[in-house]
């Protein structure tokens, strides 16, 4: 650990440490409901309901479409939106490495 | 060039690279050891991930299973994906900043317990010994059937190539051999879909294919020249044959719901998984790290229900009808038809005696094909127990469809090379992070934390090595005899990740208060109550009528997890709380700033 990492650490008020967190918490909260959405909801809970659709152009049936595809893609991009969330939120409360 | 000879150039090659890349990447510490002295770039490490990951099941056998379930299929879609969404937003960068080289590393030190660490060393070696031995025993699949040695020989192969790169390199070897493996089998794979696509679409990438209309050389004759989806036409084939609708399952949502959730919770609890996310230099890496991995694994993913569907179709319009012996005038069994039967992978009984191959719903068979010695009236292989109860007359199995699907394409001989080389890459890459696990937390979590903690640097990577020579021996020994109930212990490798790790993790990480008897209990609940189930269901004849609301075994670990979490919520508000010095590192993990430097020491 290099010195100025140590006296950032040591820096940290408890206060900005739990703001930190409960601002991570509210982010998870958001992306894990996306996440929930996508897999267990369009994919299995409303699949029938959305099976009624059909995705314009294409043969596939909404429904079973977020069950083998959509839920995928969405799982990908999540993830990196949560990194760049993150990275922004590490910023502002100062908790970055280097 | 004939397809053997394609065959042994591609597979030899590719070995060679990875001999090439162990030797350049020989581990000196045991940092290097267990976590690739933290120095792997964050998307090679997603690279490495990604093929550590994707198994023999996965390359091999995935797509036949979607193939015969239809909607059900997305169960191991999403129920293997969204696992990483969990494992990204909830367990990995906090793993990392926690810093230590294993998951009991974090269960030991978190719950201040070696019992809890004992309990951790035992699951980790328990599920990674499950999926190990599947994976020599596709080792030795593909060298039977594309090189024509005997399984023996090749289970005896492969060990010997996965001793020589695990054992010399440890985690730093294993990382850079899996990435190149990781190249081998993704091109493996799509190479073969692409063709597909366009023989039966007219699209070049196999997921828009998926969706579109019927077109192309083989598409055309399929439709008649008429304009119809080919998911459409997929469903009025399986209507006709008294199959569901492929777009529609036949299992009960709830179970849909549970084995998802089952296969989430354990792909984020694997071991051999978590480990990947100490090797990088920060958390911020670790981040972007399982951001790629996912990237990685869902190329093959998305492209699997595709190759599913297509398989499904030219299968069912190949066979459907045909005759066995070719007549005049008359649609005839394919080339492929009769190489694969003599494999056993595929059997054809005429219970009708027309000398058509009937493909309806229904086991043709009563289990496996036993095969008498003798041919029947039209050459085929005489099947010694036919299912009387079922006008099906067709045995196929699952792994064929991936394995077959260049030749049922008729691709040129080099692409079923490549496809072979793959299915080896899948399975040894996946092999050689699990003997990793093993051999690490013998000589890390049993012999330094627990046993000897006067080892040295030195002794105890010779420790790691010589456990991951004895694993490779042990898994070899089961690939040559495997147990039979290889296919029943998966469900109970994701059953215990997820309902012993995933909570015990997730409530070190989020719960402050959570301790020591509180999480102990937990997972003794959550492993007795879901190894109980799957034992009664899969080993003690129990039948799925008895199922509690319909949960498969397959699916009961997410009421294992449930349950864990209940015990240890419930237990940890009647017993002290843990100490000050680990609730202050919990506080520590979960902010990124002052991580230790990629030193890899203690």
């Amino acid at each position: 650990m290099t010195d100025s990492e140590e006296a950032r650490s040591a820096r940290h008020t408890q206060d900005v440490a739990d703001r930190y967190w409960k601002r991570n918490l509210r982010l998870l909260v958001i992306l894990l409901a996306v996440w929930w959405v996508v897999s267990y909801g369009a994919g299995i809970l409303w699949v029938g309901a959305l099976d009624e659709y059909t995705i314009p152009g294409t043969g596939f049936k909404l429904g079973f479409w977020f069950a083998q595809q959509g839920s995928i893609y969405v799982f990908v991009v999540l993830i990196f939106l949560y990194t760049r969330l993150m990275n922004k939120l590490d910023r502002e409360f100062d908790v970055h490495e280097d | 060039m004939d397809v053997q000879a394609w065959t042994f150039l591609i597979v030899g090659a590719t070995f060679a690279l990875y001999i090439g890349i162990a030797i350049w990447s020989r581990a000196s510490t045991t940092g290097d050891f267990y976590i690739a002295g933290r120095g792997v770039h964050p998307v090679v490490n997603g690279m490495a991930t990604g093929a550590d990951w994707m198994s023999a099941a996965s390359f091999i056998s995935m797509a036949g299973l979607i193939s015969f379930m239809g909607y059900d299929g997305a169960v191991y879609l999403m129920g293997w994906t969204g696992g990483y969404v969990l494992l990204a937003l909830l367990l990995a960068p906090y793993l990392r900043k926690f810093g230590k080289f294993t998951v009991p590393d974090f269960v030991g030190d978190r719950y201040y317990s070696n019992s809890a660490r004992i309990v951790a060393v035992l699951c980790a070696v328990f599920v990674s010994f499950t999926y190990v031995a599947g994976q020599m025993r596709g080792v030795g699949v593909v060298f039977s059937r594309f090189l024509e040695v005997e399984i023996n020989i090749g289970v005896a192969i492969g060990m010997a190539i996965v001793f020589f790169y695990a054992v010399l390199g440890g985690m730093k070897g294993i990382t850079y051999t899996q990435a190149a493996q990781y190249c081998v089998l993704i091109f493996a794979y799509l190479v073969p879909a692409i063709f597909i696509s366009i023989l039966l679409t007219d699209h070049l990438i196999p997921q828009i294919g998926f969706g579109a209309s019927l077109g192309g050389e083989i598409g055309s004759q399929i439709s008649g020249g008429e304009s119809i989806k080919l998911m459409d036409k997929l469903n009025q084939l399986n209507t006709e044959l008294g199959f569901a609708e492929y777009t529609s399952g036949s299992k009960s949502m709830l179970d849909v719901l549970c084995i998802t959730g089952a296969l989430m919770a354990g792909t984020a609890g694997l071991p051999h998984v978590i480990v990947r996310f100490y090797t990088v230099p920060k958390v911020r890496d670790a981040r972007r790290s399982v951001g790629w991995a996912l990237f990685f694994i869902a190329l093959l993913y998305t492209t699997a229900p595709a190759v599913a569907a297509f398989a499904r179709t030219n299968l069912i319009e190949a066979v459907s009808g045909a005759s066995y012996a070719s007549v005049e005038g008359q649609k005839s069994i394919p080339q492929w038809f009769k190489t694969w039967e003599d494999t056993g992978l595929l059997a054809w009984v005429d219970k009708n005696d027309d000398g058509k191959v009937q493909y309806v719903a229904g086991n043709a068979l009563a289990g496996k094909p036993e095969f008498t010695e003798q041919r029947g009236a039209h050459g085929e292989r005489v099947v010694s127990n036919p299912n009387p109860d079922s006008d099906n007359e067709l045995y196929v199995d699952r792994d064929i469809i991936v394995l077959a699907n260049p030749e049922i394409a008729q691709l040129p001989a080099w692409v079923i090379a490549l496809v072979a080389a793959g299915g080896l890459a899948a399975a040894l890459s996946t092999a050689a992070g699990l003997l990793l696990v093993v051999s690490t937390s013998i000589s890390h979590d049993l012999l330094k934390r627990v046993f000897v903690p006067s080892i040295t640097e030195k002794q105890e990577l010779l420790a790691a090595r010589v456990a991951a020579g004895v694993a490779v021996l042990i898994a070899g020994y089961f690939g040559i005899n495997p147990p039979g109930f290889v296919a029943q212990v998966v469900a109970f490798a994701f059953g215990l990740a997820c309902s012993s790790f995933f909570p015990a993790i997730i409530l070190g990480i989020f719960s402050k208060k959570a301790n020591r008897e509180g999480v102990i209990s937990g997972m003794l609940a959550g492993i007795i109550f879901t190894a109980a189930y799957i034992i009664y269901f899969k080993f003690m004849g129990g039948t799925p009528d008895q199922f509690w609301f319909g949960i498969s075994p397959e699916g009961i670990g997410a009421l294992g997890m449930l349950l864990n979490f209940v015990v240890a919520l419930v237990v940890g508000r009647f017993t002290p709380p843990p100490p000050q010095e680990v609730q202050e590192m919990v506080e520590h993990i979960r902010v990124p700033v002052g991580a230790k430097a990629p030193t890899g020491m203690h």
